[in-house]
């Protein structure tokens, strides 16, 4: 394996887990609104992504910044070719991350409620609008030798980017509600159970169009039919894991079911790119891996860099979610958001 | 005019320095404050002074307030080069990417979990525990501005390269060079200790206010607060200049048009140099009038000596044209602008003597020998006026130092025009500088509301409000 395909991997290695963690925080701020009912529950539920949402955010930034310092025709082709949806991404995180210490100092309910709208909006456009893009860029578009890419609106905006950005929230949503599951106690963790009853058949439904969708317009089952096939079977199955925690009571199981159904949306378009980053519709403008890295002595560095940094941040990323095990009662919650 | 004004290039750039300027008032001042934080938590930890953990408290919402906006706007940054300067990405990916990403391995990830921890773990961990989660959150914000500036110093000052022959693209071949660029070992040590200098005078600053509030349990807090302000902003502002000095002598060597404009020279000077304190400049014409000189200064400042005279505009743009129109064409303008240098230049300096004189005023007005500080209601006012100051000191840098590269975005290898997005459109630009620009209003103004707020609470509004709120019959009532 050449250096470039193992940043492919690495890309796409850091993806998945930022999928996978701010996953549950766009899940928990659409939560402020699809299921708690009053302040206290919606401060209560802010406050369990409270100490983490930054760091999970970070692996987005690292994802980033991996792309441009291995594969740099990527992201310059990426970003440039999806402007405004990658603009419409960036109001929602902006408008997200100042939700928490805004709404800290806000004193009027006026001023709280503005801030959890906020929260919730920046919860629901950042994974719609990511998950439209990865989903309008497989399916192939418009692109020139230089590698510019010129999606036209209906590249953009079509049944499966739609129905992949649904998906994507919906994801997210049951992922939160399992993540709020592990940190609360009391109804409201019972409640948000009951919510996810209802709303795994759906995503059930969801998934399986989505299947459908990608089997039709993509090249991914044409290209490598057994190993699309079989990661599509493992997001349904992750998510049926999901499901059998929801009927057990078990939110363990759940959220490692639905936090591994995300990652592995990840997987199944990583693996359908595979060898190249960029679809043209004119296959001989389509960017292939090796054609987007970087020199061989950049990425030796960069796996070098990557090696020795990867292991510490792990270690303390997870021991910092060690220290915040005890569950937060919404009723008699000391802090303050 | 119009189809000057609105061109893609000037759009993106406006939008840059939009974007970075607007990121640039809260990056400074989130790493000086938490640099401070941290210190007033240390001296809470060593020396046992609850003073000082009230101040680490009290100070650390402001911290917290300037760091979320910093880390919004932050994002902004990385997702620009590929949105708006693809062409630039392509040609530099091979070295610009790598410091990027070690920064958000290294850098943000290190703030950005220990932020966590140490916000919600005041009552878990002994002080000096609690003090070491702050130090890493700053310690973070630190290592990030060395890896930013490590790749803004290559775009000023490029080493350790080579232009690969196939691709016409930048190719690294030492990545120990980018790191050991001297540019970045001038660049940094300036803008950190400007930095701290920036949030030790928010802290003087609002202290004053809070001092002229009158209110008699607060007056040891804000007292020790103004102290501890002033003796940080007096020490930086001192030390920023000098690290200044130092960056001043590398952008002789490296880039003489960014000097020869911050000093709005022209013609070459005599020798020794004069220092010219104002001038008219039209920019059009090349030509300066008006000058009020200070013999002899400029050589000491360019040279530290009393001899040596400073190339002008002129001369440089000659010897710039011999040395790149075989590469860019005869077309090209190499003259930087030099009103935006020259002026920029000295409300930078201005405002750091400005600061070190009011630091220095104010120190003595509340020695402890002799406190009559609240006697000087006015002192008190300018103070807390100065809080703005430093912000336009720290764009005013920039400005220099981001103007001062034109046309490159590269220096000397790659012009701003070739380095935008070809898929850019007026219309998609537009849209994005109008929706940032009333983001970054909105942000920014409620950031300073509920600062002002906080400062008018005051320190000890939570402790008066718990009192008060505590059910008789709750678990908290009868103490852990």
């Amino acid at each position: 394996m050449t250096l470039s395909t193992l940043w492919f991997i690495v890309i796409g290695l850091l993806f998945s887990i930022f999928l996978f963690l701010e996953g549950f925080d766009f899940g928990v701020g659409m939560s402020t609104r699809f299921l708690a009912k009053d302040e206290q529950e919606r401060a209560a539920i802010m406050s369990t992504i409270g100490p983490h949402w930054d760091g999970n955010e970070t692996w987005l930034v690292t994802a980033g910044g991996a792309m441009f310092a291995s594969l740099p025709m990527w992201y310059a082709s990426l970003f440039s070719g999806y402007y405004i949806l990658f603009l419409l991404v960036l109001v929602g995180l902006i408008l997200r991350g100042v939700s928490f210490e805004f709404h800290k100092h806000a004193e009027t309910k006026t001023g709280r409620n503005m801030w959890m709208w906020t929260f919730f909006i920046g919860s629901i456009l950042p994974p719609f609008f990511l998950c439209m893009i990865l989903l309008s860029m497989v399916q192939g578009i418009p692109m020139n030798a230089n590698g510019d890419a010129f999606p036209k609106f209906f590249d953009v905006v079509n049944l499966l980017s739609v129905v992949g950005g649904v998906a994507g929230v919906l994801l997210s949503l049951v992922h939160g509600l399992n993540f709020i599951r592990l940190r609360i106690e009391g109804p409201l963790r019972e409640r948000a159970r009951k919510l996810n009853q209802i709303l795994y058949p759906i995503l059930f439904l969801g998934e399986v169009v989505f299947a459908v969708l990608v089997f039709l317009q993509t090249d991914f089952f044409t290209k490598r039919f057994g190993s699309s096939l079989f990661i599509t079977v493992l997001i349904v199955l992750f998510s049926l894991l999901g499901y059998y925690g929801v009927l057990k009571d078990r939110e363990g199981w759940s959220f490692a079911g639905s936090g591994l159904s995300l990652s592995m949306v990840i997987v199944l378009l990583f693996n359908g790119l595979f060898p190249r980053v960029m679809i043209a519709t004119n296959p001989a403008h389509s960017i292939l891996i090796k054609n987007a890295a970087n020199s061989q002595y950049t990425l030796t560095i960069m796996t070098i860099v990557a090696c020795i940094l990867v292991p510490i941040v792990a270690i303390y990323f997870i021991w910092s979610y060690s220290l915040f095990t005890k569950r937060i009662n919404p009723r008699e919650n000391t802090v303050k958001y | 005019m119009l189809g000057v004004g609105l061109s893609i290039v000037s759009l993106a750039r406006f939008q840059f320095a939009m974007t970075t300027v607007f990121h640039f008032f809260f990056v400074p001042f989130s790493i000086g404050m938490g640099f401070l934080v941290a210190i007033m938590e240390t001296i809470y930890a060593v020396k046992k002074d609850k003073v000082y953990l009230d101040m680490a408290k009290f100070w650390g919402k402001i911290f917290l307030l300037s760091f979320a906006v910093g880390i919004v706007t932050g994002i902004i940054q990385e997702f620009q080069f590929g949105m708006n300067w693809s062409e630039y990405s392509r040609f530099m990916g091979d070295v610009f990417g790598a410091p990027l990403a070690i920064e958000a391995l290294l850098a943000f990830f290190i703030e950005s979990v220990f932020i966590g921890i140490w916000m919600f773990t005041w009552d878990r961990f002994k002080p000096g525990v609690h003090a070491f989660m702050i130090w890493m959150t700053s310690i973070g914000t630190m290592l990030s501005a060395i890896w930013i500036l490590a790749a803004n110093s290559f775009m000023q000052h490029p080493t350790g390269f080579k232009i690969n022959n196939t691709t016409g693209r930048i190719q690294l071949t030492d990545f120990g060079a980018v790191v050991a660029n001297p540019q970045l070992w001038r660049v940094f040590p300036h803008v950190i200790l400007a930095a701290f200098m920036t949030a030790a005078v928010v802290i003087a600053g609002m202290s004053a206010w809070g001092l002229l509030r009158k209110k008699k349990n607060e007056n040891h807090f804000f007292k020790t607060s103004l102290r501890f302000g002033l003796w940080a902003s007096l020490i930086f502002a001192i030390l920023s200049a000098g690290a200044g000095d130092l960056q001043t002598q590398q952008i002789i060597k490296d880039q003489p048009m960014k000097f020869a404009a911050t000093e709005g020279i022209y013609k070459d000077t005599k020798d020794p140099a004069p220092w010219t304190i104002v001038e008219l400049i039209d920019a059009k014409n090349h030509k300066a009038s008006g000058q009020i000189e200070v013999p002899g200064v400029l050589s000491i400042l360019a040279y530290h000596r009393l001899s040596g005279s400073v190339k002008g505009m002129d001369t440089i743009n000659k010897e710039l044209h011999a040395k790149y129109d075989k590469q860019f064409g005869k077309n090209m303008n190499y003259y930087v602008p030099p009103k935006t240098l020259f002026w920029s230049f000295r409300v930078m300096t201005g405002i750091d003597a400005l600061i070190m004189l009011v630091s220095f005023v104010g120190l003595i007005f509340s020695r402890k020998k002799k406190d009559t500080i609240e006697n000087h209601k006015w002192m008190l006012v300018v103070l807390g006026i100065c809080i703005w100051v430093p912000f336009i000191g720290n764009s005013a840098g920039w400005f220099i130092t981001e103007f001062g590269r034109y046309p490159w975005i590269v220096y000397g290898l790659f012009t701003i025009a070739q380095a935008v997005s070809p898929t850019s459109t007026v219309a998609n630009l537009l849209f994005s500088n109008i929706i940032y620009f009333a983001l970054f209003l909105f942000l920014g103004g409620v950031m300073v509301w509920y600062s002002r707020q906080t400062l008018h609470h005051g320190p000890y509004f939570e402790e008066a409000d718990s009192k008060q709120n505590v059910d008789p019959f709750a678990k908290e009532a009868f103490g852990k």
